[in-house]
């Protein structure tokens, strides 16, 4: 759907996020009100990491609506999909449902934005996280990552392309 | 950035001239109210550029969200396999709030084409595997949402209001005839 134009963007710090590399900082994470989720325990297959500012707003939504379409893609690689934002596990839980989610949305909501921030994906300004992608490979190191202007979609060319270049 | 990685071939649904100044691709569902928004507008884009612009669709449906999507990407196909992919096209976006097997088979009945034959594509998932090729070109190429728009391969970011696609295509054209 339509993107604001480029112009009204504050600047991108993608400099800023963890580079390829870099070991992915663990993290345990409420995925429900009642169940969290630990990065560590997905250790042996990819995983998908991906920031985004804000649960309703409609960029959001689209982009987190398009990676449940794609879903079979990421599946493919035998990849895990976990989209992450500041929201509490009660409003992702109503997003997910709304939108048909089919992957786990993590709570980054206490301390707030916590886990952005040991990824370089939070707006301190803001107070919500950035549009940033991370690719793991399965023994939990950073393979790709990308922060995308918060008001461009970044689809998911770079995703895909990122899991065909992991080692098999 | 974000490029078309999948070329326009004769196997594309494509209105204007093979040697148009530009090629202007949109990935987009059926269903998306986004997109029934832009039709009418590509319409005047293209009516605009005339000759100097060529126009393809290509199918992205959201099937999760819009679940009339998927049909009414088939639909079209089938109506294409029998040289009405057009007809289709712009009557399933010009009726696009009565999707669904009712309306499909009201306009194969105005467009002359078997309800049998259509019935049966769907049933058989005739034109599931161009569909979804479509939509895996589209996701390899950075479609982030419906509809997406491609100006000469690029991924156009903007806007898809009129001012902003004729002044995003001209552009291309001046770029194009400068190098």
């Amino acid at each position: 759907m339509a993107q604001s134009g480029a112009s009204k963007v504050t600047p991108i710090h993608s400099d800023r996020i963890l580079p390829a590399g870099a070991g992915a900082p663990n993290f345990t994470l409420h995925a429900t009100p009642d169940q969290t989720l630990t990065l560590s325990d997905l250790l042996g297959r990819p995983v998908i990491l991906a920031f985004y500012p804000a649960d309703w707003s409609p960029v959001c939504g689209d982009q987190m609506a398009l990676y449940n379409e794609i879903l079979p893609e990421f599946q493919k690689f035998g990849a895990e999909l976990l989209g992450v934002s500041v929201d509490g596990a009660w409003c992702h839980a109503a997003f997910a449902e709304s939108r048909h989610l089919h992957f786990p949305l993590l709570a980054d909501f206490e301390p707030k934005g916590a886990v952005a921030q040991q990824y370089g994906a939070y707006r301190d300004a803001d107070g919500f996280c950035d549009r940033a992608l991370f690719v793991i490979d399965k023994k939990g190191i950073i393979a790709w990552s990308y922060c995308s202007p918060v008001a461009v979609n970044p689809g998911a060319d770079g995703i895909l392309e990122a899991l065909e270049d992991l080692p098999k | 950035m974000a490029t078309l990685k999948v070329l326009v071939t004769g196997e594309d649904h494509a209105q204007g001239p093979e040697d148009a100044d530009v090629t202007l691709v949109e990935y987009g569902d059926y269903e998306c109210p986004h997109c029934g928004r832009a039709y009418p507008i590509v319409k005047q884009v293209q009516k605009h550029f005339g000759k100097r612009l060529r126009f393809v669709f290509r199918n992205f449906p959201l099937s999760e969200m819009h679940p009339h999507a998927e049909a009414a990407a088939e639909v079209a196909e089938f109506a294409g396999a029998q040289g009405k992919f057009w007809e289709m096209h712009d009557r399933l976006f010009e009726n696009q709030e009565r999707l669904g097997e009712a309306l499909f088979l009201d306009l194969d009945k105005e467009l002359k084409l078997s309800a049998t034959a259509m019935r049966q594509a769907l049933a058989q998932k005739t034109f599931e595997a161009r569909v979804r090729a479509d939509f895996t070109g589209g996701v390899r190429s950075g479609v982030n949402g419906t509809p997406t728009f491609f100006i000469n391969g690029q991924r156009h970011n903007g806007s898809f209001d009129f001012d902003a696609l004729v002044s995003a295509i001209q552009q291309v054209m001046i770029t194009a005839k400068s190098a």
